[in-house]
């Protein structure tokens, strides 16, 4: 999504969207997650794309009313369009750099960059959020949530949780 | 898109193939919550079948704007004769290294006919299989990692992986049963049809099989189960299917 073009009207739905946190892992923005795909805005009604992490999200639909609350809040339009499609579909590389950081500070580590995860090697190199070791070992690539990854650190001998890749 | 009355039917025919597996294999993995033999298990289980579900639920979305039913009505009020998933998925979980094998056998599969599908020509069907493939690949790396660590665990543990190949691969074989108006789907690029998957299938899981001493028993002594497809199922659907329906029958119109 490309917001240096915004106008003055979608960088208003931006910001507002910027408040709005996933459910799951509070202190992270959706628009840091990088599920928000498109804004238009057409004469009095606004347009708002978002596309899920995973296809079976159950946070999804909580994440479309609080979109629809937010915008409708600015009271600029007369009408608020919130769509889920996959037009544009997630992956772990439109969690911007501020996303990352907001997982680690809550206690999560971030998924590698591009990467290859039929590779169990990925995974099991995952360093810990809590002390950065990377003598750790995969528990399970399933984990609290459908995005998360069970590990465990060898080095300070505590069970933590990754945000795991998809490409 | 202009596409034909038939070509509709048929594409329509693999969507609910796809949906119902899905939905019906994410049922059956949900009855391990709580259950696993341990917590990890228990977890990627039921992780499995949130995706598995909600996978199933994008697939009747798409079948809906074809003009079929909402998705919970056609979810939780068809009888067992109107799916169309195979019989593999129907069966009960039994004991956890039948779940382990099915869920093996059936994701390889998945993954090929996902994957496959990123290609189509019907565009709604090419975007989910991109998103699909993503997800698909965990329940992949998952199947392969157990199945691996057993085949190297101890005597017993390889015995019954090995058994349970054996007495399960006729089952496995049906999930590849092909329709009557697949060829309308193969000519258009729509799909690359049934007979090609299953030796798709073969190429993968048999060389990672073998790199883990186990084998495959021989496909030419082996009578695929096939039936579901056209919706003649054992006696294993309907009870699970009147179980996974109970609280909607209560009151079909209720709000949630």
């Amino acid at each position: 999504m490309d917001i240096k073009n915004y106008t003055k009207e979608q960088q208003l739905i931006f910001e507002a969207l910027e408040e709005v946190m996933d459910p799951e892992i509070p202190g992270l923005a959706i628009t840091d997650l990088g599920i928000v795909t498109k804004i238009t805005v057409l004469d009095a009604e606004a347009y708002i794309q978002l596309t899920p992490t995973f296809s079976g999200c159950p946070a999804l639909r909580i994440i479309e009313e609080m979109v629809l609350k937010a915008v409708q809040d600015l009271q600029l339009f007369d009408k608020v369009v919130v769509k889920t499609t996959f037009d544009d579909p997630w992956n772990t590389d439109k969690i911007s750099e501020k996303g990352r950081a907001a997982l680690l500070k809550h206690g999560l580590t971030p998924p590698p960059k591009n990467a290859d995860y039929l590779e169990l090697d990925v995974l099991s190199d995952t360093p810990c959020p809590f002390c950065n070791s990377k003598n750790t070992t995969l528990k399970s690539p399933f984990g609290a949530t459908l995005c998360r990854s069970m590990h465990y650190c060898n080095n300070c001998l505590q069970a933590f949780e990754g945000f795991k890749p998809l490409t | 898109m202009n596409i034909e009355q038939k070509q509709l039917d048929a594409l329509k025919n693999l969507l609910y193939k796809m949906a119902d597996d899905q939905l019906i294999l994410g049922h059956r993995n949900s009855e391990w919550t709580g259950f696993g033999p341990v917590l990890e298990e228990d977890i990627a289980f039921s992780s499995m079948a949130q995706d598995k579900i909600g996978q199933a639920y994008q697939l009747y979305s798409i079948l809906n704007e074809l003009g079929e039913s909402e998705p919970d009505t056609v979810a939780f009020t068809r009888n067992a004769q109107q799916f169309h998933c195979c019989e593999y998925v129907t069966m009960p979980i039994g004991e956890y290294d039948f779940s382990l094998v099915r869920h093996f056998f059936f994701d390889n599969a998945e993954l090929l006919r996902i994957d496959s599908l990123i290609n189509t020509t019907f565009d709604p069907l090419s975007l989910l299989a991109r998103k699909f493939k993503g997800e698909l690949k965990y329940h992949v790396l998952h199947a392969n990692t157990w199945i691996k660590q057993l085949a190297n665990g101890n005597a017993e543990s390889k015995k019954r992986i090995q058994d349970t190949i054996n007495a399960s691969f006729g089952l496995a074989l049906g999930i590849f049963e092909p329709s009557d108006d697949e060829n309308s789907l193969i000519d258009t690029g729509f799909f690359i049809g049934e007979k090609a998957l299953q030796s798709k299938w073969l190429a993968i899981i048999t060389p990672f099989l073998n790199s883990c001493d186990l084998s495959l028993p021989n496909i030419d002594d082996t009578k695929p189960v096939y039936g579901g497809r056209k919706g003649n199922f054992s006696q294993y659907l309907q009870p699970m299917l009147t179980e996974m329906t109970e609280v909607y029958a209560i009151d079909p119109s209720a709000e949630w």
